[in-house]
């Protein structure tokens, strides 16, 4: 079947599905609960956003007043909602299609599209514009490129056409600690593009470890993950490839003197364990030792981040 | 959708969307208040 054909198919499947659930007419524009707004934002995925901008922020040398840095965390949170929420717009019939994401407001009928659209942008523009007045503009503009990141070049760009989609798509997730830090410095340095980094590189070992599972999901959508073109054995070689690429990334802050042995020590036993895990996926064939890393990949990326903050507020510094 | 479930729902939307504004309020007074005190980057 030819690529065009394919996503033919798929996107009638898509505006069937979402046919049938305002068919049903389960609410209609306007109808919307307060906490089906609320889902739109990926309360989920927000609170791993807002925890790495947070450590970026008290990692960050020089002071910001309480008040601007809530400020600043406010509108890491509701950005990074807002561009879940454009996706949301935007992947509505793919959404439709995957027992992962048919209980979302749009596959589920209760919100229509043009609601999710038009709060996710005024809540897009509100967050820069609040973050830019309130607090400073290199953290708006860091803000903006990352919704615009999202939105534009994994969304609309990267998702339904290539494989490497979450590989370049990543560095959307991989922003925030990089907004904390220009928040209170209004710059940025070293430290925080090795944050951004070490988001970057976890990001394929962990959303393919899911993929891995999940692919008769991905196939129905016609999402081109790379368990549904490349095959579960390459899926399996290239989570491998990429925790060997990311351990080194998450001990460089402390190699370069930035961090604390507390982090160096803790991270290289973290990183075995992921190593480990990874080493299980490739040499095994079924779903568990995927699942085993798609749920340690987030308590991973949660204790880096969580030591460094241990680190910085013990006073332990290299 | 009955005409009882339909004003619940536009009476917790408007609910919501007052705290949200009040919120916001309350938010650039603080805003300004910390700025004014030099609190700023």
């Amino acid at each position: 079947m030819s690529d065009a054909s394919f996503i033919s198919q798929r996107n009638e499947a898509g505006n069937a599905g979402l046919d049938a659930a305002y068919g049903q007419g389960l609410t209609g524009a306007g109808e919307a609960r307060p906490a089906d707004y609320l889902a739109l934002l990926k309360p989920r995925v927000m609170s791993l956003v807002v925890f790495t901008g947070l450590v970026g922020m008290v990692l960050a040398p020089g002071h910001l007043h309480p008040t601007l840095a809530l400020t600043a965390l406010l509108c890491i949170a509701i950005g990074a909602g807002a561009s879940g929420a454009i996706n949301m717009w935007y992947d509505a019939d793919i959404d439709a299609l995957m027992s992962r994401t048919q209980g979302r407001p749009i596959p589920q009928g209760k919100i229509t599209k043009d609601e999710a659209l038009g709060f996710g942008c005024v809540l897009s523009v509100g967050s820069v514009l609040v973050m830019g007045l309130g607090v400073n503009w290199v953290a708006a503009a860091i803000l903006a490129l990352t919704i615009g990141f999202y939105v534009f070049i994994y969304t609309m760009w990267l998702k339904r056409r290539t494989p490497q989609n979450i590989v370049i798509g990543g560095a959307a997730g991989a922003f925030p600690p990089m907004i904390g830090w220009a928040a209170v410095t209004g710059d940025l340095s070293l430290l925080p593009v090795l944050l951004f980094a070490i988001i970057f590189m976890w990001t394929p070992p962990h959303f393919w470890a899911l993929a891995l599972y999940r692919s008769d999901d991905y196939a129905r959508a016609g999402v081109p993950m790379l368990p549904v073109v490349a095959g579960d054995r390459e899926t399996r070689r290239q989570i491998l490839i990429y925790s060997l690429l990311l351990v080194p990334v998450t001990l460089s802050p402390w190699a370069l003197g930035l961090v604390g042995p507390l982090y160096g020590g803790a991270t290289a036993a973290l990183g075995a364990i992921f190593l480990a895990l990874a080493v299980r996926i490739w040499r095994s064939t079924g779903d568990r030792a995927a699942k085993h890393m798609f749920g340690f990949s987030i308590l991973y990326l949660f204790l880096l981040f969580a030591l460094l903050l241990a680190e910085h507020g013990l006073g332990w510094r290299a | 959708m009955s005409e009882h479930d339909e004003n619940k729902r536009r009476r917790a939307r408007n609910i919501a969307l007052a705290a949200v504004l009040f919120g916001l309020v309350a938010l650039f007074y603080a805003i300004t208040i910390a700025r004014m005190g030099g609190g700023g980057s």
